[in-house]
């Protein structure tokens, strides 16, 4: 039988967000308060929901602390506490939550040790959130 | 693709009555929804939108134009106000009427919200979920879904 685990993380960290291909004027008529050049944070809600059969014998889809230390490794250790602008991922876009989301998803997405990652939600605050399926 | 959702909460009271009906099946169906006084609740709006992230931006859309555009067109027009007489979708004749349950609700905020995330381009509306109460919610993902009817008839235990 087929289910999907959910498990959410927290990250807080900070970001600027700004588009080298645009005049100083249009970066702030695009991003407004989020274009303040010292940069603000959030503590983002990082849900990742993964699918797969559930093992007969562990009744579980995946197990939670194996799949908590690979979170932790290639996401929490990178973003939490950390500035985005600053990471390689977002020396050419952007890190607005859209992008982030899809980068979360592609670090994790061979990364449950058993079942597979279906979606990456990241919440900015608590009135928004993406998600993203891989597609 | 992305799938970005923005929350808004309005509040707003509504009563469940279908004019069609005598009064005692209103209230046999209804229960205490059908109150002709009226009740309220604190609603909580969360739309998506798909796309994907524009290059230069890296946004599906604007955060800060969805929420102008939900509170111009949703909130504006349901916050603090009573649904059965001051939303026209809700406008009873004395034989029909759309009743403002969180399921009309869904469907009216999609038919509100689909022309500006047309018109603006770059993402699709994608879902329309309306809570009632933290525990009771409605969504609609667009008019091409799979409809099923079903006979108002059903209520009793579960």
């Amino acid at each position: 039988m087929r289910a999907s685990f959910g498990r959410r993380y927290m990250v807080s960290a900070s970001h600027r967000l700004h588009a080298d291909a645009l005049s100083p004027e249009e970066n702030r008529a695009v991003y407004g308060k989020c274009n303040n050049p010292h940069g603000h944070g959030h503590n983002y809600v990082v849900e990742v929901l993964v699918g797969g059969a559930v093992d007969p014998e562990t009744g579980m889809v995946v197990n939670m602390a194996a799949l908590d230390e690979v979170v932790r490794k290639r996401v929490l250790d990178r973003f939490d506490h950390a500035n985005l602008n600053l990471d390689p991922l977002f020396v050419n876009q952007a890190p607005t939550t859209e992008n982030l989301c899809r980068a979360v998803f592609e670090l994790l997405k061979d990364a449950p040790p058993t079942g597979e990652l279906e979606r990456v939600r990241v919440e900015e605050t608590e009135n928004n959130f993406f998600e993203c399926y891989g597609e | 693709m992305i799938y970005l959702t923005r929350r808004a909460t309005f509040s707003a009271s509504h009563y469940y009555w279908n004019p069609s009906w005598p009064e005692e099946k209103n209230h046999q169906v209804f229960g205490r929804c059908a109150n002709r006084n009226g009740h309220g609740h604190n609603y909580t709006l969360e739309v998506t939108v798909a796309g994907e992230p524009d290059p230069v931006t890296g946004f599906v859309v604007d955060l800060k134009w969805l929420k102008a555009v939900m509170e111009r067109d949703v909130l504006d027009a349901w916050d603090h106000r009573h649904l059965n007489l001051e939303a026209p979708e809700f406008a009873a004749t004395e034989t029909a009427a759309t009743i403002p349950t969180t399921e009309n609700l869904a469907i009216a905020a999609w038919k509100r919200l689909e022309p500006a995330v047309t018109v603006a381009g770059g993402a699709q509306l994608s879902r329309v979920r309306v809570y009632e109460t933290p525990e009771i919610f409605a969504e609609f993902r667009g008019p091409h879904e799979q409809v099923f009817v079903r006979g108002v008839d059903y209520r009793g235990e579960a």
